[in-house]
């Protein structure tokens, strides 16, 4: 076998292999989303319950409540950014990574200085990187967060905003991940989580335009309002880490297809080549014999005379 | 027939149960709290303990709910729970085993959640 022949047959069979491993990445992505999107669904019902149950507090008592009141001049606000643990994936964590960044500009402009709390390794390692300073991270659930992670999450956020903005508190809070669309669009978004615009809240969860009854709070409008916001800011979280590992494993299928793609016109355009490689050789001995045996042929003419 | 309320029992992650009751007794911060149709709108703030729905066909459901809120209006109760275990779906040896590890530990919040745990197991 010729020399080029074999290097053609080579590289064959290493993207041979590669496509094996992207195929099966493709497939894994694929059921995973399905998975995603049934967690998304469980997730909804208490989410909805939730906001109408805030909104109810907000709307039906006169409480007025640190969390649900816009502070005149914010000083500080926090981004929660959430991205993927691996890569692979496409543009999803750069996609939300870019949104964030637009986030953090809009923000400062208004005079706010900006805290960002980073979810997934690929966000921890792109302000790393850039030595940039993050208030706190949090990696090891993205493929599948539980309502746990969603807590752990939520924590320092709650005690940020509950603190005096002179004393490192913040006044508002931001979240940016990925919203699942459908299996071919995921788009980053970005929303403000508190203070509570009820407006928003209440279109996002379909509850618009409903009157709610009065309400029989129980201890109290305050006490009821203060028990609910912090599960309120979990429930965000964890649906927006919940429709971010769709998205993510949305993205990472279609990379994967399309990398499967061109592995399958790489191997194709191999093969012609390495095939013209075989002719080429077989015309080359076929000329060297036919042109070595007329040689004789001249030789031994020439001798019998 | 009986006058019916619809309840829905929901955790974070996951609807359940739903269906038709008489009776709901759920305990609030400031005490355990019945609700039959036709209450008037409610909305209180959950203790770890145990929830009792009679159904309508008059079996009694029992599960524990460790934090959460009742909220009930035009005959419709919601229990919003962060974890909701239905009795039957409760291990009575890992919770017996979870109590006692959280009395060696000390640790007050997992000694209640397990407590709550076997009680509504063994409904007192």
């Amino acid at each position: 076998m010729g020399a080029q022949l074999r290097v053609y047959k080579r590289r064959i069979r290493a993207v041979t292999a590669t496509k094996k491993i992207t195929k099966a990445m493709e497939m894994i992505a694929a059921s995973r989303i399905v998975k995603a999107q049934r967690k998304v669904a469980a997730s909804m019902p208490y989410a909805t319950e939730l906001t109408r149950a805030v909104t109810a507090v907000a709307t039906g008592s006169n409480t007025k409540h640190a969390l649900t009141t816009e502070v005149e001049a914010p000083v500080r606000a926090a981004i929660v950014l959430i991205t993927s643990d691996r890569g692979l994936a496409g543009g999803y964590s750069s996609n939300a990574i870019k949104q964030a960044e637009r986030l953090t500009e809009r923000l400062r402009g208004e005079g706010k200085e900006v805290d960002t709390y980073i979810v997934g390794r690929k966000g921890v390692a792109y302000f790393g990187f850039r030595e940039r300073k993050v208030a706190e991270s949090w990696t090891g659930f993205t493929d599948s967060p539980a309502y746990a992670d969603a807590k752990r999450v939520a924590v320092p956020l709650i005690e940020a905003i509950q603190q005096d903005t002179a004393e490192g508190g913040v006044d508002e809070l931001h979240i940016v991940y990925t919203e699942f669309v459908s299996m071919m669009t995921q788009s980053a978004v970005d929303g403000r989580m508190l203070p509570l615009s009820l407006d928003q809240a209440q279109e996002e969860d379909g509850t618009k335009g409903e009157i709610l009854p009065l309400f029989d709070f129980e201890p109290s409008a305050e006490d009821v309002l203060d028990a609910l916001l912090p599960r309120y800011v979990e429930s965000r979280i964890y649906n927006a880490l919940l429709q971010s590992a769709a998205s993510e494993h949305a993205a990472r299928r279609r990379a994967m297809k399309s990398a499967t793609d061109n592995a399958g016109d790489l191997i194709k355009s191999l093969s012609r080549l390495a095939n013209a490689a075989r002719q080429a050789e077989i015309t080359q001995e076929i000329s060297e014999i036919v042109g070595g045996a007329s040689a004789m042929a001249d030789a031994t003419a020439g001798s019998d005379k | 027939m009986a006058a019916e309320l619809h309840v829905e029992l929901v955790a974070a992650d996951r609807n359940v149960w739903s269906g038709e009751a008489t009776l709901v007794v759920a305990r609030t911060t400031s005490g355990d709290i019945g609700v039959m149709p036709g209450h008037q709108p409610l909305l209180g703030v959950l203790e770890s303990g145990p929830v009792t729905i009679r159904t309508s066909e008059g079996n009694t459901v029992v599960a524990a709910v460790h934090g959460g809120f009742i909220s009930f209006a035009d005959n419709k109760l919601s229990l919003l729970a962060e974890i909701a275990e239905l009795a039957d779906e409760i291990d009575v040896q890992r919770a017996e085993r979870a109590l006692e590890r959280a009395k060696s530990e000390a640790d007050a919040a997992a000694e209640r959640r397990a407590d709550v745990r076997l009680r509504a197991v063994t409904g007192h």
